[in-house]
């Protein structure tokens, strides 16, 4: 489950930043979660869940929303831009893998749809990150 | 926007008693061969080690100890698997043999992904193979891996010392610990490098001669570890850095 380690970083960082900011209640946190990486959000969910009930503190699962951001990617060389989605139906179910452990590994798998080049921007959808907390000091 | 896998990394570190990256500035110095061959030494004395491929567009490891068919576990995270005893981590398990032809931010981003899902066991030396320059990678390891010391390598050519005497400038700026400098492929008799660095605040370890047999050895751990470039390593290593 490398789900876990994510979710794990994710629930560490929200306390961490929350203790920063001396936050009593932890009202709302948003988890953007980039397509490129295709995190299976059931487990992803799991993860937290069970990291929240070892220790989550002022921080609890309802309190979490997860949005995935559509990945585009825009070509360095042609400039054109497309959907990640679209070249998935291009890649074997082991090169999808393996951009789900490392998305960066997109550019020895993925090709320009225009000029065929590996040499791209990922210029969203990539990797989990906070987009906000929301709490009362 | 935060980026939660900061907050992990040094976490993941947390069962590793001695981190030491391979570096030098300059490609085609030895520093992958240093790397791999320290870990099978460490190995060899019964240290608990780990080895992890750093250099992205370039890993070479993996072809200089032989590892093939593994393929790391996923528990809670990723968890790199054992080849001839130490626990082995490199972008190919991801990338087979194809190139990665990534830019700088795009390396720096896959180090920070490696770095935050990779769980190592509990390790006396963690080893890291560096690819050439100064750039993002080291600045990379030194940012986000506090407890890292470097191990630098270098050649009897002025063109190798001229880039390592850079890189050691930055890592003395950043209060970088330099374990010391290693000579490899020493083809004359005394050290150039040794008269070179007199001058620099930094402890020389020794040199290595040019093994002209190394080359038949690779793939092998036993044939590494039988190599003269092995054996000299190991000298300097358990005389200076164990």
């Amino acid at each position: 489950m490398h789900e876990w380690a994510l979710a794990e970083a994710v629930v560490e960082t929200v306390l961490k930043e929350a203790g920063k900011e001396n936050l009593k209640e932890i009202v709302r946190v948003k988890v953007m979660v980039g397509e490129l990486q295709q995190i299976e959000l059931d487990v992803f969910n799991f993860a937290m869940e069970n990291i929240l009930q070892q220790g989550g503190g002022a921080l609890s699962m309802e309190k979490i929303s997860l949005e995935v951001d559509k990945c585009v990617l825009r070509c360095k060389v042609c400039g054109e831009d497309w959907y990640y989605s679209d070249s998935l139906q291009d890649l074997s179910e082991e090169d999808s893998e393996a951009i789900h452990f490392v998305p960066e590994v997109a550019h020895v798998y993925v090709r320009c749809p225009r000029c065929g080049s590996p040499d791209f921007e990922i210029t969203s959808g990539r990797g989990v990150w906070i987009d906000y907390i929301e709490g009362e000091k | 926007m935060m980026d939660p896998r900061l907050n992990v990394i040094n976490k993941r570190f947390q069962n590793v008693k001695k981190i030491i990256a391979v570096s030098g500035g300059k490609g085609g110095i030895g520093k992958s061969q240093t790397a791999a061959s320290l870990a099978l030494c460490l190995a060899k004395h019964n240290y608990r080690t780990g080895l992890l491929d750093l250099d992205f567009c370039g890993p070479s490891t993996h072809v200089i100890l032989g590892v093939e068919g593994i393929y790391p576990e996923e528990e809670k995270g990723i968890v790199p698997p054992k080849f001839n005893g130490i626990s082995f981590m490199s972008i190919t398990y991801y990338t087979g043999n194809n190139p990665s032809p990534l830019r700088g931010s795009e390396i720096s981003n896959a180090i920070i992904e490696i770095l935050a899902i990779t769980r190592w066991e509990d390790l006396d030396f963690l080893i890291i193979d560096m690819p050439p320059g100064t750039g993002d990678p080291v600045l990379d390891v030194i940012r986000l891996i506090k407890r890292v010391e470097f191990l630098l390598v270098t050649t009897p050519s002025r063109v190798a010392q001229e880039v390592l005497k850079r890189e050691l400038k930055v890592l003395n700026e950043l209060g970088i610990t330099v374990i010391g400098i290693l000579e490899n492929m020493k083809t004359k008799k005394g050290s150039q490098v040794a008269s070179e660095l007199l001058n620099l605040d930094v402890p020389f370890l020794g040199s290595i001669d040019f093994d002209y047999d190394l080359e038949d050895a690779l793939g092998s751990p036993a044939k590494l570890l039988q190599t003269d470039f092995a054996a000299q390593l190991d000298q300097i290593i358990s005389q200076k850095c164990l």
